[in-house]
C-alpha cells in the first residue's frame, strides 16, 4: 500500500455525501438504538393518529351525507301557502296550483298534497284526541314518483282504488297505528278506511312519512276536503343550482301572480346539505388536542435527538477526524431527526386510518380518509422533523474536532 | 523527498494564559516514522490536534502536505483530513453493531467515493492488516489487538499522506501491542508516513526517530532519517 505522492497546490474540496450515504449515516444512530426511536416516534404517532381520526371521521359522515344526498336528488321543491302579508292569516293554495307548476318550464314531475281536518285512529273505541300526531291527507296519485316513494307493502292508490274508501300509510303512521299488513282497517272521519299500502321511509319528506294518504276524490267525497293543495312537490330532474334557483324564482309567480309573497318555497335537501357541510367542518377542539400531542411529540424528538449528540459526542469527534465537515455532521442529525418523526408520522398515519376504519365500520358509513390529511400529516412530521432536529444538528456540528482524541 | 509536515514557531495558548506548545519548528518528510513523546501535560496531545487540522495554533506556520492551514476554512481543513490524513486512536472508536469492513469503509465515506468502492478497498485494508478473516465480525467479537488493526485499516484505506497514532498501543496488552507497532512498522517501510505519539518511551525507542517534548518545548529531536543508519540499508 503505497502513499501517493503528496497532492501540492491540489485544490481542497470537501467531498459531498451522496443522497443514499445521508440517508446511511442519518439512519446508523437509529438502527441501533431500536427500543428508544420506538418510543420517541410514538409521541409523532398519537399526534397524527389523533388528527388523521378526527378528520378522517367527520370526512366519512360527511360522505355519507352526500351519497344520501345525491341518491334523494336536490331538485326537490316544496310549495306550500304562506301567511299572507296583508292580513296575517294562513293563506291557501290554489287548487289548480299543481297544475301550475305542471306548466314552468323544466319541470319533469309534480304531486300534492292537501290537509284534511279528518283523524285517524285504529278503531273507533279510541279517543278522538288520541291522533299519534298522524295527519290525514289527500294525495296525488303522482305523488310517489316525485317522492322517489317506495310502496313497501300493498299497492299506491289509483283512480280506481281512491273511489273506496282506502289508505295508504306512511312508514311513520303505519307503526305508530301498528299496522304492518295491508287489508287491516283505520277509523277515519266517521268510518272505515282499508290499508292498501305502506309506504317506505321517504327522507325528503317526513311529513308524508307521518301521514294516512287518501286519493284526491275520495277525500273530497266522505272527508270534506276543500281539494285546496297544502303541499305541492315538484322536481325538474336536475339537480345543479342553477336550473333548481330557475325553476323555483317561477314557482310562487306562476301559483299567485298578484300575491306571490303568500307562496312558500323550500327545498328539503336544504338541511341535508347544511348538515353535510357542518360535518365537513371538523371538531376543532378534537383538532387542537391532535395538535398539542404532536407538538408534544416533535419535543419528544428534539430530546431524544439531544441525548443522542450528547452519546455521540466521541462518533462525532470521529467523524470530523475522518474528514466530515460541519455540514456533514448537521445534516446527518437532522436526517436522523427526520426518519425518527417521519417514522412517528407513518405509524401515526396507520393507527389514525384505522381507528377510522373501526369507526366508519361500526356506524355503518363509508371509510374515508382524505388525500389531503395524509399529505399535510406526511408534511406535518417533516417539518416537526426538521424543526426539531436543528437544534441539536448544530450543537453537534459545533463540537470540536479534537474531542475523538479526548476519549479514552 | 518532500516534507509532509512543516511546523515553523508553533505556539498554542488556552485560555486563562495555559501555554501548551512554545514555538515548537518540526518538519517530518515523506516515509518517515517518527515517535513524539513527551510525559502528559507535555503538550503532545496538543501537537497532535494542530498537526491532525483538529485544531488552529496561537502562533506560528503549519503546512500539513502542502498545505498552509492559515490559508483553510473549516471546510478545507475537513477536506484536507478526508484527503490526507488517517487517524488511529487509542479507544479505536470503532461504531458498534457495524462489521469490520464496514467501519473500514467508514474511512472512505467523506472521500466521495461510492460505497461499492468503498467496501471493496476496506476489503484490501483489511488484507493488509492480516484480517481477512475477521470482515465480517462485529466489534464485539473481535479483541483489543484486532479492534486496533482494524481502526487501523481504517487509518489507511484512503491511502493518507499522514497517519497519526495517537498511544496506539495504550489500552492493549504487550503482545497486542507490539503486533500493533509491527504494522505500524511495516506500514512505513511500505511507504506510509507515520508518527506516533506516545507517553511510553519504550515505544519511541523502536521508532527510526523520536520528538521528546516537555513543557511545550521540543527538547530532543534525533532528526530526519536520511542521516540514520535504518534509511541507509533501506536504500542499499
Amino acid at each position: 500500500m503505497r502513499a501517493r505522492p503528496v497532492g501540492r497546490n491540489r485544490p481542497l474540496r470537501a467531498a459531498r455525501l451522496r443522497p443514499g450515504d445521508i440517508l446511511h449515516v442519518g439512519s446508523a444512530g437509529l438502527r441501533s438504538r431500536p427500543m428508544r426511536v420506538l418510543l420517541s416516534a410514538f409521541g409523532i404517532a398519537i399526534g397524527i393518529a389523533t388528527m388523521i381520526a378526527v378528520v378522517g371521521v367527520s370526512a366519512s359522515t360527511q360522505a355519507r351525507l352526500i351519497r344520501q344526498l345525491d341518491a334523494l336528488g336536490t331538485d326537490l321543491l316544496v310549495a306550500s301557502p304562506g301567511q299572507s302579508m296583508f292580513t296575517g292569516e294562513q293563506a291557501s293554495l290554489p287548487e289548480d296550483a299543481a297544475g301550475r307548476i305542471a306548466r314552468i318550464d323544466g319541470v319533469t314531475q309534480v304531486g300534492a298534497t292537501g290537509l284534511t281536518a279528518a283523524t285517524v285512529r285504529r278503531s273507533e273505541q279510541i279517543a278522538e284526541d288520541e291522533t299519534s300526531g298522524i295527519t290525514v291527507q289527500a294525495a296525488t296519485e303522482d305523488l310517489p314518483a316525485v317522492l322517489h316513494a317506495r310502496v313497501g307493502v300493498g299497492t299506491w292508490l289509483n283512480d280506481a282504488i281512491g273511489r273506496y274508501p282506502a289508505v295508504v300509510l306512511g312508514d311513520v303512521s303505519a307503526r305508530r297505528l301498528g299496522i304492518t299488513v295491508p287489508g287491516q282497517r283505520v277509523w277515519i272521519g266517521g268510518r272505515y278506511f282499508t290499508v292498501v299500502g305502506i309506504l317506505d321511509p321517504i327522507p325528503l319528506a317526513p311529513e308524508v312519512e307521518r301521514s294516512a294518504l287518501v286519493g284526491w276524490a275520495g277525500a273530497k267525497h266522505w272527508l270534506d276536503f276543500d281539494g285546496h293543495p297544502t303541499s305541492v312537490y315538484e322536481r325538474s330532474g336536475r339537480s345543479d343550482q342553477a336550473s333548481v334557483d330557475a325553476v323555483r324564482a317561477l314557482i310562487a309567480p306562476s301559483i299567485d301572480p298578484e300575491n306571490p309573497q303568500n307562496v312558500k318555497v323550500t327545498s328539503p335537501s336544504a338541511a341535508l346539505s347544511a348538515q353535510a357541510a357542518a360535518e365537513g367542518a371538523f371538531n376543532g377542539l378534537l383538532l387542537a388536542l391532535g395538535g398539542i400531542a404532536l407538538l408534544v411529540g416533535g419535543i419528544g424528538v428534539a430530546n431524544t435527538m439531544i441525548i443522542s449528540v450528547l452519546e455521540r459526542r466521541y462518533e462525532i469527534g470521529l467523524r470530523r477526524a475522518l474528514g466530515a465537515t460541519r455540514g456533514q455532521i448537521r445534516i446527518q442529525f437532522v436526517t436522523e431527526s427526520l426518519l425518527l418523526a417521519g417514522l412517528g408520522g407513518l405509524i401515526g398515519l396507520i393507527l389514525g386510518s384505522i381507528a377510522t376504519g373501526l369507526y366508519a365500520r361500526s356506524a355503518e358509513l363509508p371509510w374515508v380518509v382524505p388525500v389531503w390529511t395524509i399529505g399535510g400529516g406526511l408534511g406535518s412530521t417533516v417539518l416537526i422533523g426538521t424543526v426539531a432536529g436543528l437544534y441539536p444538528a448544530v450543537r453537534a456540528a459545533r463540537l470540536s474536532p479534537t474531542l475523538a482524541l479526548h476519549a479514552v | 523527498m518532500s516534507a509532509v509536515v512543516e511546523l515553523t514557531g508553533v505556539t498554542k495558548e488556552y485560555p486563562g494564559d495555559v501555554v501548551a506548545l512554545r514555538s515548537v519548528d518540526l518538519h517530518v518528510q515523506e516515509g518517515e516514522l517518527l515517535g513524539i513523546v513527551g510525559p502528559s501535560g507535555s503538550g503532545k496531545s496538543t501537537l497532535l490536534n494542530i498537526i491532525g487540522t483538529l485544531d488552529r495554533p496561537t502562533a506560528g506556520a503549519v503546512r500539513i502536505a502542502g498545505h498552509d492551514l492559515s490559508t483553510l476554512s473549516d471546510r478545507g481543513l475537513s477536506a484536507l483530513r478526508a484527503q490526507h490524513l488517517g487517524f488511529v486512536f487509542q479507544a479505536f472508536h470503532l461504531v458498534p453493531g457495524v462489521s469490520a469492513q464496514d467501519n473500514v469503509a467508514e474511512g472512505l465515506l467523506y472521500s466521495g467515493l461510492s460505497r461499492t468502492v468503498r467496501r471493496r478497498r476496506a476489503a484490501i485494508a483489511l488484507e493488509r492488516v492480516g484480517l481477512a478473516d475477521r470482515m465480517r465480525h462485529y466489534p464485539h467479537q473481535l479483541s483489543g489487538g484486532q479492534k486496533q488493526r482494524v481502526a487501523i485499516a481504517r487509518a489507511v484505506v484512503g491511502r493518507p499522506d499522514l497517519l497519526l497514532a495517537d498511544e496506539p498501543t495504550g489500552s492493549l496488552d504487550t503482545a497486542s501491542g507490539a503486533a500493533v507497532m509491527t504494522l505500524l512498522r511495516d506500514l512505513s517501510r511500505d511507504g506510509a508516513t507515520v508518527a506516533v505519539i506516545t507517553h511510553d518511551l519504550e515505544i519511541a525507542r523502536q521508532l527510526p526517530r523520536q520528538v521528546r517534548l516537555v513543557d511545550g518545548q521540543v527538547v530532543t529531536d534525533t532528526g530526519p532519517p536520511l542521516s540514520r543508519p535504518h534509511a541507509a540499508v533501506e536504500l542499499a
